[in-house]
């Protein structure tokens, strides 16, 4: 099997891949964009790609359901920390009128 | 009466208590009634306890109450011991002490803090008489102390001034030193004995052959000596006895020459059976005492200031008790100490009635002519005078007279400078005496208001004056035809514990006795006339004479310049080595090197570090991930 074939067509790699993919997305807009609202996505989307590493991992291990427990988990940790997240930046947003963290910098003086 | 002994010391420090706590809401009266309260109950139980101990068998009683330290092989007792020595002590402080807070009552009647100056004065006499009937060394130093205390607080007893608390922190600071000693002579007799028990020392001291272990005996007693010195005012640490003057005239009669300042020789006495195992010692005290009474004689031949006069006579009659002490003549030493607290008492109450009739006026220079204005107090002060100066059938007579003898077969240089300043000692007195009570009134605004004092002081003088009188009869000498009482009287405490036989008793024959006696005399009663009749008329004469030698009266009026002297040499080096240790070693080495270069250097690490924190959540987060790149990159190498 070559390796593109085995890419395209359902082998670990592409998981990883795509994993990979959605994690490095991730990253780059929690580095890159100033909005919190944005950020929190960002970090989101890396959770995710974690999510879709256990997933694949698990299947290619034989249905082993230690990844999939993990994985509900992660959903219920991250649901939670979804409303925590977005309270702190609707409390950012009442203390500055603007969810730009560039701004919520009043520790440094 | 063995079960209220504890009563004596403790009854002054009630009174103390109500005093200090109560006394100004009581009132004037009720101060006045238990001040003098306590003082009579506690002299007349001194007064039984003086006979039960008489009656006792070993002329002693031991009072033992608890174990006040037990510490490994330290264990102090808290008790009291009533022997001769300590019985007679206790007697002349109540007894006076009664007397002085009698007059003081007249004294101090228009001062702010009566009720403080009697507060303090009762923890005086308590301090006072732990000091000499506590049973060990450490009880003994407990009263030194707060004898030592007091005489501080009452010093400094006109705080508003500026002379006075200064007089009381030199009047400490001397002490202190004298103290280090003090404490050090406690420890080397620990040392060599293992107790600090007075008795069980002076029964181990009795057994020891006269060689044994004088190394160490000589040191401690050496190092009691100094404590002595500073406490009894004895070169070199006499000088914040003049100094003291500035507390009120009772307790300079009370305190400063009558009771405290002879402690040290009540400490010598105390331990007279390991000081005459001690040779080296003794001479030591002899020359000490010796140089101090003529040194302090001829300094107080010019001083203006009627306290002043007093104060160096008393330096100088505390040097005599210390040389009949150095010469092994302890009954002696402390005949003289018994007298002198009558006379010097009288003397200080008499000058103190001066000063209250001049309203506050104590240079002899301003009076003159007091004669028919104060009649008691003239009387009085005259009897005083004739006393000190050794009168024949006074009581000063006795005392010095037979100091001077024993003084005479230990060494005639000493005998001759003891000789030298009794004369001083007439000159200086009759000086005063002229000045004050006879001539024409230098200042005549205040010889015009002039008067009398009050009854309970001129009554005070009255019985002192007869006590003055009559305490020489306890020594009669044997050439008189007595038997020299004291000696005996006092021998169950100044030989107990002594094994061995008796030292061999002086030598010297009744016509030694009686030619020194004539001797001292002639020159006495020759130079008091001399003073006599120069100043009956007036200041004239002194003036000549500061002109003519103005070198030798600037000298001796300004006390040899020694105030001066300790400023300059002792002082003055070590404010400059504390300068340099304050601006150098503090400053620049604690403060700056210590202290603000380790804070320098963090503030500016602070700084630095403080760049990288942007506060932005991006940049964070970049760190983050370049963390766990970095890790990731270890892990996987």
């Amino acid at each position: 099997m070559n390796p593109v074939h085995s890419l395209l067509c359902g082998g670990l790699q592409g998981y990883i891949l795509v994993a990979l993919l959605l994690f490095v997305i991730g990253l780059f807009t929690v580095l890159n964009r100033r909005s919190a609202l944005m950020q929190f996505m960002g970090v989101e989307l890396m959770l995710n790609s974690a999510n879709v590493a256990l997933l694949a991992f698990a299947r290619f291990r034989g249905g082993d359901v230690q990844g999939t427990v993990f994985y509900l988990f992660i959903i219920a940790v991250a649901a939670c920390e979804a409303a925590v997240g977005l309270a702190l930046v609707v409390g950012l947003f009442r203390h500055r009128q603007t969810t730009d963290t560039d701004r919520a910098d009043a520790l440094k003086q | 009466m063995l079960k209220l002994a504890w009563l004596i010391p403790i009854l002054p420090l009630l009174g103390c208590a109500f005093n200090g706590l109560l006394g100004r809401k009581a009132g004037k009266a009720a101060v006045t009634v238990v001040a003098l309260g306590v003082m009579l109950g506690s002299l007349a139980l001194a007064g039984l306890a003086f006979f039960a101990a008489k009656a006792a068998p070993g002329g002693r009683l031991d009072l033992f109450y608890f174990d006040w330290v037990a510490v490994g092989h330290l264990k102090v007792p808290f008790g009291l011991v009533i022997d001769p020595l300590s019985s007679v002590m206790a007697l002349v402080i109540t007894g006076i002490g009664t007397l002085i807070h009698l007059y003081s009552v007249g004294y101090m009647w228009e001062e702010e803090g009566y009720a403080r100056y009697f507060c303090y004065l009762n923890l005086f006499v308590f301090f006072m008489l732990l000091l000499v009937l506590g049973s060990s060394l450490p009880l003994l130093f407990v009263g030194w102390e707060g004898v030592g205390l007091c005489s501080y607080l009452l010093i400094g007893y006109y705080f508003e001034t500026d002379f006075a608390p200064a007089a009381g922190l030199k009047a400490f600071l001397f002490n202190r030193v004298g103290d280090l000693g003090m404490t050090m002579g406690m420890l080397a007799l620990f040392a060599a004995f293992g107790t600090l028990t007075v008795s069980e020392i002076l029964v181990q001291a009795g057994h020891l052959a006269p060689e044994a272990a004088v190394g160490v005996l000589t040191f401690a007693t050496l190092m009691m000596f100094v404590g002595a010195t500073g406490k009894s005012a004895q070169i070199p640490l006499f000088l914040w006895l003049p100094d003291a003057m500035a507390g009120p005239t009772p307790v300079s009669a009370l305190i400063h020459a009558a009771t405290m300042v002879t402690s040290g020789i009540y400490l010598i006495c105390r331990l007279a059976p390991v000081f005459v195992l001690t040779p080296i010692t003794l001479t030591t005290v002899a020359w000490v005492g010796g140089a101090t009474a003529l040194f302090a004689a001829t300094i107080g031949l010019f001083q203006r200031d009627i306290k002043k006069v007093l104060a160096y006579s008393t330096v100088s009659q505390l040097g005599y008790m210390f040389l009949g002490l150095g010469t092994a003549g302890f009954a002696a030493g402390f005949l003289h100490l018994f007298t002198h607290a009558w006379f010097k008492a009288l003397l200080f109450l008499g000058a103190g009635s001066v000063i209250h009739g001049m309203h506050h006026q104590q240079d002899l220079f301003k009076m003159g002519g007091l004669k028919a204005k104060m009649p008691i107090t003239f009387i009085t002060m005259l009897i005083a005078t004739l006393c000190i100066m050794g009168f024949p059938g006074t009581s000063g007579f006795f005392s010095k007279d037979e100091i001077l003898y024993l003084t005479y077969l230990k060494s005639p240089v000493l005998y001759v400078m003891g000789l030298a300043g009794a004369a001083c000692t007439a000159f200086y007195m009759w000086r005063l005496m002229g000045l004050a009570f006879w001539g024409t009134p230098r200042d005549h605004h205040a010889y015009d208001h002039c008067h009398e004092s009050p009854a309970t002081m001129t009554i005070a003088l009255s019985v002192l004056a007869v006590g003055a009188l009559l305490a020489g009869l306890l020594g009669i000498p044997k050439v008189w035809g007595g038997t020299f009482a004291i000696e005996g009287w006092l021998e169950p405490a100044l030989t107990y514990g002594r094994a061995g036989a008796e030292p061999a008793a002086e030598a010297g024959s009744a016509g030694l006795a009686w030619g020194l006696m004539a001797l001292s005399t002639t020159v006495a009663i020759a130079s008091g006339l001399t003073g006599f009749l120069i100043y009956r008329k007036g200041t004239a004469s002194e003036e000549a004479f500061a002109l003519k030698f103005p070198g030798l009266y600037r000298v001796l009026a300004n006390k040899y310049y020694l105030d001066e002297g300790v400023e300059a040499f002792l002082l003055a080096p070590v404010r400059w080595v504390s300068n340099l240790l304050w601006k150098f070693f503090d400053v620049i080495i604690i403060d700056g090197v210590g202290l603000n270069l380790p804070g320098a250097v963090t503030r500016v690490a602070g700084d630095l570090t403080a760049r990288a924190q942007t506060g932005r959540v991006r940049n964070y987060a970049l760190g983050m991930a370049a963390g766990a790149v970095l890790l990731l990159w270890i892990f996987l190498k």
